[in-house]
């Protein structure tokens, strides 16, 4: 192929003539952009099924009886809520959105090292999420989404196998794109760009892959031997069979734990793209933050244990678990901190992107502070398993990884699409997700110091005031997630064309049209400045710029 | 809806203790979460484009403080790591003299029994100022022993024991949850904790009441407990001992097929591969249901295993017999 032949139209666009044709061209892509639009309207589509689940398990608490539906009916609610949202949005979220569309794309590629391996994870992704659906339909499943064995390998009486069949094959999903951006990051930037002129969230994507690639297989065998056990009756972990109970809570908390930072690791990428942008200004201390990465991918290996405090694992395994839970905090602080001195002597917008990022900060922070209080083992052995369990993962799971999904989303959105979408109907959103999930989620700490155990379909009537604060703000959470998708939906048609930088930020993905053309750049750029290279004045003449009627 | 509490009971030794650390921790994290955000406030106000201010000589990096706000967290997350692990180490060490209690789950109850035989379901009786030890197993899946009030929470596993301790300290009445969640019925696996001054708890225990069983009903045939006689725990343990023909080769004088069992809980044996066990409640459970396990030196691995022929029930009792051995003197 000569370049002379190079189209220079936007990616979305084809000349299929026939519908059949136009779904081919999507279907059968091997564009990374088209993919991680594929991916976009799968994990939204499970992002909105896992939120309905949560409706419903939020809408039974309003009671502390068991009114609304069984204790069979809710099990399965709040274990298809957990499965759906760790392993079929947030963990792809981020990575198979963003990190595909925005990859190549930042390190001046045409696609990923491979395109093919891209669309079967894609296709991937989707058969385990079509599995995971089949066994909720048809039954669900009630062994809450941590599968703990031997309920799940012996008892319970629901589609374990399905299921775990449906998280075992989106396994592999994981690995795959793990394994396409390490070589494509390795391999495949442009002439110039050195490590340390890469895209802080390059280096979040490249710290993700490292645990997508070690920690998955360890969970699918996990899972495996589930199906193993409860199939065949071969006793692993349960001791009826012979088998050690706590080896199942090992294995699946050495992927777990660190999935967690699969979640939250890009997550802290985009923030420190969203940052310096709308600061106008290089970030702080880059290679702290990049390094701050790697070694939360690091430590992140060896905290699983932490998840085992009152397991009956040993007192000395306990204060080690407990030691180096300690030493994450501190990476993650710092990033923190060199976030906050990156908006000293800034030119500071509030657009949508930048409320989200703030958001971000805001929740993590807490997130990660309640962290430290699970992490010190005589604390844990009150608060495990309660309520304060809950609200710490997800003022860091959600408060973290879907601030800056949401943030992300905003930020790039012009790129993808070609349109901005509506000012002012974004920072609302973001204000009500911000306001609508502390309501959610903080009365939540109080109720777990309290003693509420998680899990309880029917609780004490003590708690039920904090119960229906945290039902109340959940509604209005559920209003912030909807109204994006309408403006969103609307600038598809409506939007402003956006340019090819719309928010004058620096990155070689801005430096092509918007929607960018199918093999992204019309030649190979050269990188001759570092990531965020805004010159030291930039934020004197943004702010000179500034005029009554600009955006703020 | 009248009562609203914001704050558990505090009624164990460990509960202010706990506080105390909690506390700290909330106090560090309003230093910094009640910090941070309005230095962010003021400087995304500040700094917004739309002020005038001097944005000349914009720095990126500095190592001093990049040092700085490194090395203060790491200090402070020292100090809460170890006073969290003195006090973890005191709350999974049990003291020397405990009165034990045996506990089983099942879904979806739990059955205590006392030494001297008396049992319950779903409640839990203990005296105030005096360490308690809990010897739990399950009989199917993990569930988890939780009492709020005392700020102690320890799983309960099938096919082994966990040890959890406490001293209540006021008397009330708690609230018991199971905390791991373990099917259907899960939130309904609560049930009580009654702490009760020692003359009041000991009235308790002197007081016969009907033999419930593990799965729920009530055994008649047994005789009733009669509070008086020793040890009944020990004893139905004794009786079991004799019944399973374990006096045959386990001859309290030695000299049998097997080792005397005389003073062995609490001892350290020497095995067959030359390491050490100590020999608590999990070797002597290991011991009657996988004999071949872990052998004693000098004995051959003929014991037939007990695994499926025994229930938890009577596998607690042979325990509280075999400790009961080690009991010299007092």
């Amino acid at each position: 192929m000569s370049t002379l032949s190079l189209p220079q139209t936007s990616y979305i666009r084809d000349n299929s003539r026939t519908f059949t044709d136009w779904l081919k061209s999507w279907l059968l892509t091997v564009d990374h952009k088209r993919i991680a639009i594929l991916y976009l309207l799968a994990i939204n589509f499970f992002f909105l099924l896992g939120g309905l689940a949560a409706t419903l398990v939020r809408v039974e608490l309003i009671t502390p009886q068991g009114d609304l539906m069984s204790s069979d009916v809710y099990n399965r609610a709040f274990t298809l809520h957990g499965v759906i949202m760790v392993f079929f949005f947030l963990i792809p979220s981020i990575p198979a959105v963003l990190g595909n569309f925005l990859v190549p794309l930042m390190i001046g590629a045409r696609d990923l090292a491979f395109p093919r391996l891209n669309l079967l994870s894609w296709y991937l992704y989707m058969i385990g999420g079509i599995f995971a659906l089949i066994a909720a339909v048809f039954g669900g499943v009630d062994t809450g989404w941590t599968f703990y064995t031997p309920f799940s390998s012996t008892y319970s009486n629901s589609n374990v196998v399905m299921t775990i069949t449906g998280a075992f094959i989106m396994g592999f999903s994981s690995i795959l794109t793990g394994l396409n951006f390490i070589v494509t990051i390795h391999k495949m930037r442009a002439p110039g760009l050195t490590w340390f002129r890469l895209p802080l969230f390059i280096w979040a994507n490249y710290a993700t892959s490292i645990i997508q690639i070690l920690a998955t297989p360890v969970l699918g065998i996990a899972l495996l031997l589930v199906v193993v056990e409860r199939l065949w009756g071969v006793g692993i972990y349960d001791p009826a069979l012979g088998g050690d109970p706590l080896l199942f809570q090992h294995l699946f908390w050495f992927y777990s734990h660190p999935a967690v930072y699969i979640m939250i690791l890009p997550a802290m990428g985009v923030i420190s793209e969203l940052i310096s942008t709308f600061s106008r200004k290089r970030i702080f201390g880059y290679e702290f933050i990049a390094f701050s990465s790697i070694a939360i991918a690091i430590l992140g290996f060896l905290v699983w244990g932490h998840h085992m405090f009152v397991s009956s694992q040993s007192v000395y395994a306990g204060l080690v678990f407990s030691f180096i839970t300690m030493l994450v905090a501190i990476p993650s602080a710092i990033k923190v901190f060199n976030w906050t001195a990156t908006l000293y002597k800034g030119s500071i917008s509030y657009r949508t992107p930048m409320l989200y990022a703030l958001g971000f900060i805001g929740l993590f922070v807490i997130g990660g502070l309640t962290g430290i209080f699970l992490g010190v083992t005589a604390v844990d052995l009150h608060v495990t398993d309660t309520y304060f369990v809950v609200a710490h993962f997800h003022y860091v799971m959600v408060g973290g990884t879907i601030m800056a999904y949401l943030g992300g989303i905003h930020f790039w959105w012009p790129k993808m699409t070609g349109r901005m979408y509506n000012e002012t109907w974004g920072g609302i959103a973001a204000l009500i997700i911000f306001v609508g999930f502390n309501m959610t989620f903080f009365p939540q700490f109080i109720l777990g110091y309290l003693g509420m155990p998680r899990r309880y379909h029917v609780y004490p009537p003590e708690f039920q005031i904090l119960h229906v604060m945290s039902t109340a703000g959940a509604s209005i959470l559920a209003i912030g997630f909807i109204v994006p998708l309408i403006y969103l939906g609307i600038s598809l048609r409506k939007g402003a064309i956006a340019g090819d930088n719309p928010w004058g930020a620096t990155g070689l993905e801005w430096k092509t049209s918007s929607p960018p053309p199918t093999f992204n750049f019309d030649k190979t750029p050269i990188v001759t400045e570092e990531a965020y290279a805004y010159p030291p004045e930039a934020a004197e003449r943004d702010a000179a710029a500034w005029r009554p009627g600009s955006p703020l | 809806m009248r009562d609203f509490p914001l704050f558990p009971d505090q009624a164990s030794t460990f509960a202010t203790q706990v506080d105390q650390l909690y506390f700290f921790l909330v106090a560090l994290s309003l230093i910094f979460a009640g910090v941070l955000p309005f230095v962010i406030l003021y400087l995304i106000v500040r700094y917004h484009r739309s002020q005038k201010v001097d944005r000349s000589n914009p720095v990126d990096s500095n190592l001093k403080l990049e040092l700085t706000w490194t090395l203060i967290p790491l200090a402070l997350v020292m100090v809460v790591f170890f006073w969290g692990a003195f006090l973890y180490v005191q709350m999974r060490t049990p003291p020397a003299r405990t009165l034990d209690v045996y506990v089983i789950g099942k879904q979806w109850m739990w059955h205590v029994q006392h030494p001297n035989g008396k049992r319950e379901n779903n409640e839990l009786h203990v005296p105030v100022g005096q360490p308690v030890r809990l010897i739990m197993t399950s009989q199917d899946v993990i569930h988890s022993f939780y009492v709020p009030a005392f700020r102690v929470k320890q799983d309960v596993l099938p096919g082994r024991y966990t040890i959890m301790w406490f001293e209540a300290t006021k008397p009330g009445e708690y609230h018991l949850f199971c905390a791991e969640y373990c099917g259907t019925e899960h939130s309904l696996m609560i049930g009580r904790v009654v702490a009760l001054p020692l003359a009041d708890y000991e009235r308790w225990l002197a007081t016969p009441g009907p033999v419930v069983l593990p799965d729920g009903t009530i055994d008649t045939g047994q005789p009733v407990v009669a509070p008086t006689i020793g040890d009944p725990m020990a004893a139905a343990g004794a009786r079991l001992f004799t019944s399973l023909g374990c006096a045959g080769c386990h001859a309290m004088a030695g000299g049998g097929v097997g080792p005397s069992l005389q003073g062995l809980y609490g001892s350290n044996s020497v095995m067959s591969d030359g390491s050490t066990v100590l020999a608590d409640e999990n070797y002597i459970r290991e011991s009657i249901l996988n004999p071949t396990a872990r052998v004693v030196s000098g004995y051959a691995a003929v014991m037939p295993s007990y695994q499926g022929q025994i229930t938890e029930d009577q596998l607690n009792q042979l325990i509280a017999y075999i400790k009961s051995l080690a009991d010299t003197g007092n």
